[in-house]
């Protein structure tokens, strides 16, 4: 299991990769890998959005995260988890999240994964901040879509 | 005794501090009372103790880390 907090730009097929390279033990036992990408859109609630501050809350969110990433292992028969997330100022076009599930079967694969990003985007204490275009000013996103 | 008061994201800007030191408090509630002047505890923050979710009721314990702060967005 591996969870990073990082101000960094990351390329998240590229993180996934070098991970995956280090799972040695799950060579041969792993059928099926689930992934979810999120990536910063260019707009939001109709309007144009030229950039993004994430905040988080240094400390309760890694613990957060490990404690989700604990349930899934325990609720589903998966392998593996890794989540990475960004905080720090993001361009559109930029990775926010990845979640990644590996599992002998794609079933748990991909219940664990839909598991981890639900409950990450609805309790994970991160906050979004909008810079919106043209000068329009900034603004906290107030809740998360679906 | 010391318990410390935190705020997040648009909640610390509202309050202008990210960071409040109190004295003393039974409770979550009480601590928001003592941090915010006996401002009313807006129905939709969110709140945890020692950085673990409780509730507006939890029991408060000197040298706490109480925080407070508005709907997650992350994602």
């Amino acid at each position: 299991m591996s969870i990073e907090i990082t101000s960094k730009e990351f390329n998240p097929w590229n993180s996934l990769q070098a991970y995956e390279k280090n799972l040695v033990a799950l060579h041969g036992k792993s059928g099926a890998v689930a992934t979810f990408v999120g990536t910063m859109r260019d707009y939001n609630d109709g309007d144009s959005v030229q950039a993004m501050f994430l905040e988080h809350y240094p400390g309760m969110t890694e613990k957060y995260l490990q404690k989700i990433s604990d349930t899934a292992l325990k609720r589903w028969d998966i392998l593996d988890t890794f989540i990475i997330h960004r905080v720090g100022e993001i361009l559109p076009g930029e990775t926010i999240v990845l979640v990644a599930v590996w599992a002998g079967h794609r079933a748990p694969a991909f219940e664990a994964c839909r598991f981890l990003i639900e409950e990450l985007k609805f309790q994970a204490p991160f906050w979004k901040r909008e810079t919106l275009s043209n000068d329009n000013g900034v603004r906290w996103v107030e809740k998360n879509t679906n | 005794m010391t318990i410390t008061v935190k705020f997040f994201a648009s909640l610390r800007e509202q309050i202008g501090q990210s960071e409040i030191e109190i004295d003393s408090a039974e409770t979550v509630a009480q601590a928001w009372a003592k941090a915010c002047n006996n401002a009313p505890l807006p129905s939709h923050i969110l709140m945890a103790i020692n950085q673990e979710y409780v509730d507006k009721n939890a029991a408060v314990k000197n040298g706490d880390e109480i925080a407070f702060f508005p709907p997650v967005t992350g994602g």
